[in-house]
């Protein structure tokens, strides 16, 4: 079981008229008042949940990937929530995964930056938690081939992925695969069936299976065959997402012993990547975890959303060139995936989700505070204004399109 | 099922929304095989030909039946806005005999010669010749329930209602208090309370218009259906995918509707001013007349945009369309929209909206930028982001311009057909 824990900081309502004057691009109030609404409801109850369970089965080992920009606001407005992270580690049955500082799309956009922002995170799990990562998760687990190879050359001895029905076919994610273009490095895959049973469907009353009971979910995975299921989702799922009052909690809190009854183990991801991979996986087009598509269209699937990513990282050299390291953290912070997400258009499909954890009434005004800050920062960088967008040639372009 | 309409607008004779709203309205009954007498001030005594050979939309129109009275009476008048009116109204219909194969009709004439005897200069007076002859024409018609759209016809509703029996229901599709942005005459809120609380049942078009009737006339919440509006699918018109040189140089930001209180367009230039302020090539139209109309160019001329600023006057027919498709954002600032049918035109000229949270399209349009009327700031810095940014251009455009696609005749109709059938199963307990 690994977990991911994760909040961006989300953007001031900064609007045209504070370009060139405001650098307060961070919404302070609202970014404390979400930390200390899912200290209270998710991260303090489930860090002791988790605590209670680790000490009652010795069994019992669980994983992590936590946020550098998570951790910055732990530190800020819930540092009780980072010391209970801290006994959770001093078990020693807890696993930290690597990811990006800024749970950005750097992967995508600029190897380099992808670099820095890896090698920031690792720094400061070690310093926060005195363990070295040894697995390696993208964000929103964006995976495919490139990711495989450059992250086999960082050292990484195993990365985790969405076990996509697309890529894997007839196969089970219940193996650890490699991917075709590293053979070093162990590929675990998210039990999507079982994680989602959990993350989305639990408290769906509507749901074939509700209510969801801890001897029902254990008897779902005893029949399982294969060397490893893994349960991977948001660590939110808990008390957040699933608000208490579903039974999540006590659902989290029968779970292990179901299992251990049925003989069911327990290992981290880095013990899971010592199988032998059963098969060899190619995956060209990144996947993710995210919507019905399990591919990148939640952050990039628009014009929108493309440009404003071109916009930034195209600033990056410039921005680091300047030396100002209050610049430097500003930008980074505008690479996080969430202000993509923000930009989303699908709606329909998707809608529920994103909307929920949509902090702006629709994505085209997410667009534009957040094209008002890149233009800030553009101006910081380079000292002069943008070039106004080629509009007519590109308009014209699309209009035939 | 035979349904006697009150109605004051219909296709030619229209100065905005309403006639457009009774005209698509009763089209979709008629698909339904509703029959619709539709009975209103200054139809052309040859109104069936001259209706048909207008729309050439005669397999419908057969079906719905066109009864005249007459006046220049027009829904969004205020009282003082009569006379002008009156003026207006004479010019439209003489130049729209001008040149025209129909045979023009006796009252027009009477009205376009200047004959102001004939007709009361008095808003009241209208009213009340309008309510008698109704009342006249209701005797003779056969129907099961009775519809009057706003409050102009309410009274010959409750007079209908009282001499055939049947069951009255009450379309508001403006309150008084959204007309004149919040001070209105107590002689028309007290025609339009009357007419409220006479109907068995009030249609609200938008969430936004029912709670107005609620807070303002205190009308008991179980008497209001809210029947959204739709528009027709699909026109030649929507496809003229018309450009001006204008387009080449700079982007258009259109304002369409009344130049009045109501629809907001003294927030619209001061939002101008603010985005000149930041953004230079862009151009601000504001098509339609009203009474703030030498206002507002006064305005522009103390802001220093005038050339910036073009004040196109009423337009009509296709040149509504073409100032759609020559426009790069549609701005609806309106300070309170019972529904804003405009901006569903606008989507289907292929043009995105940026409309006020004081509306009723913005209920039902997802893919729109929307903010309060009065918050100037924010809409410039939303349009200065649409004009800096193709992405969000392309976006909205796209996604709006399908969103449209769900709106329809069909729907409002059967909505409405639903109302007709429920109040008269109760009213016949």
């Amino acid at each position: 079981m690994y977990f991911q824990v994760h909040q961006p900081f989300r953007l001031a309502n900064y609007t045209v008229f504070d370009i060139g004057k405001s650098r307060d691009y961070f919404d302070t109030k609202k970014n404390d008042d979400i930390m200390r609404k899912v200290a209270q409801k998710c991260y303090r109850p489930t860090n002791n949940t988790m605590l209670h369970l680790l000490h009652k089965h010795p069994e019992f080992k669980i994983a992590y990937s936590i946020t550098g920009t998570a951790l910055e606001q732990f530190e800020q407005y819930a540092p009780e929530v980072l010391d209970s992270f801290k006994d959770l580690a001093d078990t020693g049955r807890v696993e930290f995964l690597s990811e990006t500082y800024y749970h950005s799309l750097s992967f995508l956009h600029n190897k380099e930056e992808f670099r820095d922002q890896v090698a920031k995170h690792y720094r400061a799990i070690k310093k926060n938690f005195g363990v070295r990562p040894q697995v390696f998760r993208n964000t929103e687990l964006i995976f495919n081939n490139a990711l495989a190879k450059e992250v086999q050359d960082m050292g990484y001895k195993a990365v985790i992925a969405e076990g996509a029905d697309h890529v894997l076919g007839w196969r089970s994610p219940n193996f650890v695969y490699r991917a075709k273009t590293a053979d070093k490095i162990a590929l675990l895959l998210k039990n999507y069936k079982l994680s989602d049973d959990i993350a989305f469907r639990f408290g769906n009353k509507g749901w074939a299976a509700w209510p969801m009971t801890a001897p029902k979910f254990a008897d779902w995975v005893a029949p399982i065959m294969g060397d490893t299921v893994n349960l991977f989702m948001d660590y939110e799922t808990f008390g957040e997402h699933q608000w208490a009052d579903t039974g999540i909690f006590h659902f989290l809190k029968a779970m292990p012993k179901e299992l251990i009854k049925r003989g069911i183990g327990f290992q981290t991801p880095s013990e899971a990547a010592r199988h032998a991979p059963k098969d060899e996986l190619d995956i060209h087009a990144p996947i993710s975890w995210a919507d019905v598509e399990r591919d990148t269209s939640a952050w990039l699937g628009n014009r929108m959303q493309t440009s404003a990513a071109e916009q930034i990282y195209s600033l990056r050299d410039e921005v680091l060139a300047s030396g100002d390291e209050q610049l430097i953290t500003d930008w980074r912070k505008l690479t996080t995936s969430d202000h993509f997400y923000y930009m989303c258009v699908k709606w329909f499909a998707d809608g529920d989700v994103h909307k929920y954890f949509n902090p702006y009434d629709s994505p085209y005004d997410a667009f534009i505070t957040y094209m008002n800050v890149v233009r800030d920062v553009h101006m910081r960088a380079t000292g002069k204004q943008p070039d106004t967008d080629k509009w007519t040639g590109m308009v014209s372009q699309w209009m035939r399109a | 099922m035979k349904v006697l309409m009150f109605g004051w607008e219909f296709p030619p004779f229209k100065s905005g929304g309403l006639g457009t709203a009774c005209y698509d309205l009763t089209k979709g009954l008629s698909h339904r095989g509703v029959q619709v007498t539709f009975v209103m001030p200054f139809a052309p005594e040859d109104s069936k030909a001259d209706f048909v050979k207008i729309r050439g939309t005669a397999s419908y129109s057969k079906r719905l039946k066109l009864s005249r009275v007459s006046t220049v009476l027009t829904p969004y008048m205020t009282a003082q806005g009569y006379e002008e009116a009156l003026h207006r109204m004479q010019a439209d219909v003489a130049k729209q005999n001008k040149g025209k194969t129909v045979k023009s009709h006796v009252k027009v004439k009477g009205v376009s010669t200047g004959s102001k005897e004939i007709y009361g200069l008095n808003l009241f007076d209208e009213v009340n010749r309008y309510t008698a002859a109704a009342s006249i024409i209701a005797d003779e018609e056969e129907h099961d329930v009775i519809h009057a759209h706003d409050w102009m016809t309410y009274r010959a509703g409750i007079n209908a209602r009282k001499r055939s029996g049947k069951p009255l229901v009450v379309h508001i599709h403006a309150t008084e208090f959204d007309r004149t942005g919040g001070s209105p005459n107590s002689n028309i809120s007290h025609l339009e309370y009357q007419g409220l609380a006479a109907a068995d049942l009030v249609i609200a078009n938008s969430n936004w218009t029912k709670k107005n009737v609620i807070d303002q006339y205190k009308i008991p919440e179980s008497k209001i259906a809210v029947v959204h509006w739709g528009i027709e699918e699909d026109r030649p018109e929507y496809h003229m995918k018309f450009r001006s040189p204008i387009n080449d140089r700079e982007k258009v930001v259109l304002f369409l509707g009344r130049l009045t209180i109501q629809k907001g367009p003294d927030y619209f230039v001061e939002t101008a001013k603010k985005v000149l302020e930041h953004e230079k090539n862009v151009r601000f139209m504001i098509a339609g007349s009203g009474d703030m109309q030498n206002r507002m160019i006064r305005r522009v001329a103390e802001l220093g945009i005038a050339d910036k600023v073009n004040f196109l006057g009423f337009v009509q027919g296709e040149d509504v369309h073409r100032a759609f498709q020559m426009a790069d954002l549609y701005v609806m600032p309106s300070v309170s929209e019972p529904f804003g049918l405009v901006a569903l035109e606008s989507l289907k000229n292929n043009t995105p909206i940026l409309i006020s949270k004081q509306s009723g399209a913005s209920e039902v349009i997802t893919n729109a930028l929307k903010t309060d009327f009065w918050d100037v700031e924010e809409m410039a810095n939303k349009i200065i982001n649409v004009i800096r940014h193709p992405a969000l251009h392309y976006e909205l455009r796209r996604n709006s311009y399908h969103e449209a696609r769900k709106f329809n005749l069909d729907e409002p109709a059967k909505k409405t057909e639903d109302c007709y059938k429920d109040v008269i199963g109760r009213t016949r307990l």
